[in-house]
């Protein structure tokens, strides 16, 4: 039996100053961007951040608590832990009223719970609990179906019947926590060839090309694609055989293309899908005669990739909601529109500016004063931080983030077991995700996706939610101390 | 951990880390302190959006005649702090815009108040007073200069030229959440149409709101446009519309309407047009304009004869013997009968279902749709069903049902106007054979059981809207035009073929001719217009008898159809025909002759509660 005196010792300290100062240097955010006159007190619990201070002592208070419960509860009860939270994301959708078209808040009494910003946590444990089974390789294909679920059900749900897909895509993250494991580095590859797949598939998707039909934005993907398999094979594989017969096919393929076009109009979606079935056969062929099981991932590589950019499009113009459609666009520049859906960044980026290096100071902030820049004690907070804190403030809690993000790599690195390793680094993926994509929304950077910067934004849930996960990662870290002592 | 090969992966994690924040704060370096434009735009900081809302789209009737107009309404806005922080003049303000000063303070305690103005700021205008008139701010613009902080807005209402039409025109009101998460086009105290063709037609109607971008400074004063007005949008006028309605018919026949319960509807049967559209008991549309709109629309709510309702598209009545018509051409066209088929009709003491009038004993179609008699009818649907008798399990009997369901279907009863733009409809009803086998059980039905139908009476529903559209089916000799309001949907030609043959009709609108000229609707009639007609009266369980009437004119080239529906008023020859021939008469030659007629009916009054009141 163990005391927790031993507990308390082992605790990392330094996780929670800096978890303390960005809390606390987020409330008075809050408590800026809420601010107006006729306020009477910054204890006033009815404006929000009266409420933070309350959501913020609750969490700390959360927090001790996670630290005194016996940290194998989670590899023990892990899955159990999962299943429960799969329910209650299910039934949220069920219970829900609709808030802006999400449909992700359950409402007890008088407060609002989001269960997604807990799903997290939850899937993280779970994730990190299958990974540290013995035997486990996570370069064997087969062993990542299982945590690919785990992942992709919980996101399935979030995005589709919950309509939260800046939540879901926050479990993207945990591909970090596989690459640390082994995960082949080009599935991250991967990762980000999809996504500017599906850049240029939405970029160039309504221009037509100059002869016969289809879009640009097909043959350029297309043909981005045909030089990734290129370039892997001249690369990787060193196979010139193989890559001088795939680029002549494709050439052929479009030169029929073109030569036909004379007669009759051709659609050049068709032919680049020609082009990718050629690749794709011929590969395999090889990838058979030789046995080289490297080839068969470029095959995987290229039907995944060709079929998505099938999907893109339809993703784009039928699951998107209208709203975040026309994000996309202005981000693209496809659209200029500084008045409409411009607007949010437009303004976000004027306040950051205004701040300049040391900023107007605290409550002295008039853009975020005069209530221009929507959801600005929440998605857009950074936005006060920029404008009142100036250029120190903001770099200064990008410093704190990237300096708690490290610590947790840190933590992760010195844990003596997998589980605790792999639950660390998920909760580092999970924080960088979030910061990543906020403050690049907020920078104009990245479209706007609704996430909130952890430990920040105003909300119980988000706050709640974060707190679970860095405060389960403590008691992992501090358990660690008496296990090289027993 | 030892021997772990993926150890340098760490800094790879460390380094995606790094990067990020890097990357960040470089571009954070260069918005705060390189890049001077940004701050040149925050200096001068926020922009004050003002929406400038369009002018809705004008709604003429079919002759060019204005009928829905807007007006000038204003708002009086104040940006809070700016109001503070000048010597501001409370009385003489509350004086300009003729209010107290508690009124004043009370509303200024409501429009700073968070949690019931939402979205408030002391630096951006909020609304004081909305909805006054130009005389009601006129004092005030003359000084407006005086008083820091406060604007005066123009928006538009609506405004009618004719207190008539309400259930045609709908209304215009404010927008509700569910419009507001719907449409990404409206914005909280926008307006919209709520009902009628001002729903229907709210995207071509409302057109498109400009906006006004103007620069500020940081304690909020106006300084002048945002990039020279380079990004200000100009407010799109919306789209007129013009209505098939004939506003003098349709003003005539709400006029003869008055103190009644019913409808009148109107159709040109060439177009599908709809000439007049009247449910009454109605309301005049310029009650539920601006400040008066939710009151008087609560009491229209609460009324117990429901005025809300639109009877002409959603009342539902049996037809009664306007119903004959059709079964007339239905036996022609399944060859039951010819014109000169004639069956026996004895009077009072005919069976199963008796004659209410008294005529010959031997009579052939024309008479028996000019006497309306119930058992020629009868013989003719027995017939008409029977014609290969009942086989085993009453297959034939039941085919031949279900043939005659689909003819009385082709004249678009029983089903909505799916291809029109009539908002609010009811279905009507037409029997099928699984109803019928519900009821009576498979075999336990034939054509005895459903006698009544053969008079139009039983389980058959129907709209005053398709008895006008069948009626006008009619007088087109086999197709209707799916009734519509908007002339410029009549481009659209949306036919629908009957399935009786074009050689039928002749010898119906004979008969129909002779209702007006020897039979029940002969007291009304108006020679020279050449009005066909069928009376139809009604029994129902809940008082008197409902009055209707169908009929179109002139016979030969008939350019007008119309359905009446009198609720409890008894028979269809004495309320319903002389509304009908009135109507028409005044459509066709733009007068009413029968000045004696035309008293007798906007005098009489048939809603039992209304001298309580």
């Amino acid at each position: 039996m163990r005391n927790n005196r031993s507990i308390i010792s082992g605790i990392d300290w330094w996780t929670i100053i800096l978890f303390l100062a960005i809390a606390l240097f987020g409330w008075l955010n809050i408590y800026g961007s809420s601010y107006s006159f006729d306020q009477t007190s910054i204890w006033d619990f009815s404006n929000r951040a009266g409420k933070q201070l309350v959501w913020l002592a609750t969490a700390v208070g959360l927090g001790a608590i996670i630290l005194m419960i016996e940290e194998k509860a989670y590899d023990v009860l892990g899955y159990i832990f999962y299943g429960a939270m799969l329910l209650l994301l299910i039934i949220t959708p069920i219970l829900a009223r609709d808030i802006k078209g999400s449909l992700s808040w359950i409402t007890i009494g008088p407060i609002s719970l989001q269960p997604a910003e807990f799903a997290k946590c939850f899937t993280a444990i779970a994730v990190a609990k299958y990974m540290s089974r013995y035997g486990y390789k996570v370069r064997d294909l087969r062993d990542l179906i299982v945590p690919f679920l785990l992942i992709g059900v919980p996101m399935m749900i979030i995005m589709v019947a919950q309509k939260e897909t800046g939540s879901a895509l926050v479990f993207i993250s945990f591909l970090l926590a596989f690459y640390r494991q082994g995960m082949s580095g080009y599935v991250l590859g991967w990762g980000v060839v999809s996504i500017l797949l599906f850049i240029l598939v939405i970029r160039f998707g309504e221009i037509a090309l100059p002869i016969g039909l289809g879009s640009m934005g097909m043959l350029v993907s297309t043909l981005s694609i045909e030089a990734v398999v290129l370039g892997l094979l001249f690369v990787h594989e060193k196979d010139i055989r193989s890559l001088i017969i795939v680029g002549a096919g494709v050439a052929v393929c479009y030169g029929i293309g073109l030569l036909l076009n004379i007669w009759i109009p051709v659609n050049f979606n068709y032919i680049g899908i020609a082009s990718l079935a050629y690749t794709a056969v011929c590969l395999l062929w090889q990838a058979i005669k030789n046995r080289k099981t490297s080839l068969a991932w470029i095959v995987g590589f290229v039907i995944i990739s060709a079929v998505l950019c099938q999907g893109c499009d339809f993703a784009f113009h039928k699951i998107l909601q209208p709203h975040q459609r026309i994000r996309i666009e202005v981000l693209l520049g496809m659209k200029d529109d500084p008045t409409g859906a411009g607007y949010n960044v437009n303004q976000s980026l004027i306040a950051i500016g205004s701040g300049q290096t040391i900023g107007k100071g605290f409550l002295q902030g008039t853009q975020t004063k005069l209530k221009f820049v929507p959801e600005q004690d929440t998605d857009f907070i950074f936005c006060t931080v920029g404008e009142e804190w100036g250029f120190v403030g903001s770099a200064g809690l990008l410093l704190l983030y990237l300096a708690l993000i490290l610590r947790i790599i840190h933590l992760a690195e010195r844990q003596r077991d997998t589980f605790s390793m792999i639950y660390a680094y998920c909760v580092a993926g999970i924080l960088l995700f979030h910061v990543t994509i906020n403050i690049g929304m907020v920078l104009g950077l990245l479209p706007v996706i609704g996430i909130p910067l952890p430990f920040f934004s105003y909300g119980g849930s988000s706050l709640w939610g974060f707190t679970l996960l860095l405060a389960i990662m403590l008691r992992l870290d501090a358990a660690r101390v008496y296990k090289m002592q027993g | 951990m030892i021997n772990d090969k993926n150890y340098n992966r760490r800094y790879v994690i460390a380094g995606i880390a790094v990067l990020v924040v890097f990357i960040y704060i470089v571009r954070l370096f260069v918005l705060q302190i390189i890049d001077q434009s940004t701050q040149g735009k925050a200096e001068t900081n926020a922009q004050l959006r003002q929406t400038i809302y369009p002018s809705r789209g004008l709604i003429y009737d079919r002759n060019g005649e204005l009928i829905v107009a807007n007006q000038p309404i204003y708002e009086v806005t104040m940006i809070v702090k700016e109001m503070q922080s000048s010597a501001f003049d409370t009385l003489g303000f509350c004086e300009k815009l003729k209010i107290t000063p508690t009124e004043f303070d009370k509303r200024m305690q409501y429009i700073t108040n968070p949690r019931k103005n939402r979205g408030y700021s002391p630096y951006s205008p909020q609304v004081f007073m909305e909805q006054l008139r130009q005389e009601e701010v006129a004092a005030l613009q003359q000084e407006l200069y005086k008083y820091a902080g406060i604007d005066i807005r123009c928006r538009t209402l609506r405004d009618y030229m004719y207190p008539i039409a309400s259930h045609v025109l709908g209304s215009v009101g404010e927008v509700n959440q569910r419009d507001l998460e719907r449409d990404l086009y409206y914005s909280v105290g926008d307006y919209s149409g709520r009902d009628g063709i001002e729903r229907t037609y709210e995207k071509e109607l409302r057109g498109e709101k400009g906006v006004k971008i103007l620069m500020r400074d940081s304690r909020g004063r106006v300084q002048g446009p945002y990039q020279e007005g380079n990004l200000d949008k100009e407010a799109i006028t919306g789209e007129d519309l013009y209505l098939g309605l004939d506003i003098k018919t349709q003003q005539l026949a709400e006029t003869l309407m008055q103190g009644k319960i019913g409808s009148v509807v109107a159709i040109e049967p060439k177009t599908g047009e709809i000439l007049a559209l009247v449910s009454s008991p109605n309301w005049d549309p310029r009650s539920l304009v601006g400040q008066a709109r939710s009151e008087n629309y609560q009491k229209l709510l609460n009324d117990p004869n429901k005025p809300l309702m639109n009877r002409a598209t959603q009342a539902q009545y049996s037809p009664g013997s306007t119903f004959k018509i059709l079964q007339a051409l239905i036996g022609l066209q399944e060859k039951v009968i010819t014109p000169h088929t004639q069956y026996v009709c004895n009077g009072q003491g005919s069976r199963p279902i008796r004659c209410t009038h008294s005529h010959g004993k031997n009579i052939d179609l024309e008479e028996g749709i000019e006497q309306s008699c119930n058992p020629y009818f009868w013989a003719l649907y027995r017939d008409l069903l029977q014609q290969d008798g009942y086989s085993d399990d009453n297959a034939e009997f039941k085919q031949h049902y279900q043939i005659w369901r689909d003819h009385i279907m082709s004249f678009g009863l029983g089903n909505k106007f799916t291809d029109t733009d009539i908002s609010e409809q009811a279905k009507g009803a037409i029997p099928s054979v699984g109803l019928y086998d519900k009821i009576y059980g498979k075999k336990g039905w034939k054509a005895i059981t459903i006698r009544s139908l053969s008079i139009g009476q039983g389980e058959i529903l129907v709209t005053p809207l398709q008895l006008a559209n069948q009626t006008a089916a009619i007088a087109n000799k086999g197709y209707y035009i799916t009734p519509h309001l908007n002339r410029n949907d009549s481009m659209k030609l949306r036919i629908h073929e009957t399935l009786i043959d074009e050689k039928y009709f002749d010898v119906v609108h004979r008969g129909m001719a002779r209702v007006m000229t020897d039979g029940t609707g002969r007291f009304y009639n108006v020679p020279e217009l050449k009005i066909c007609g069928k009376t139809g009266t009604v029994e129902n369980p809940h008082g008197e008898d409902h009055a209707l009437f169908i009929g179109f004119a002139p016979q030969d080239d008939p350019k007008i159809a119309i359905a009446v529906a009198v609720e409890n008023a008894g028979f269809g020859s004495t309320w319903a025909c002389p509304i009908a021939t009135m109507v028409i008469e005044q459509y066709l030659t733009g007068e009413i002759k029968r000045k004696w007629l035309y008293e007798r009916m906007i005098n009489a009054n048939l809603i039992d509660n209304q001298d309580e009141e």
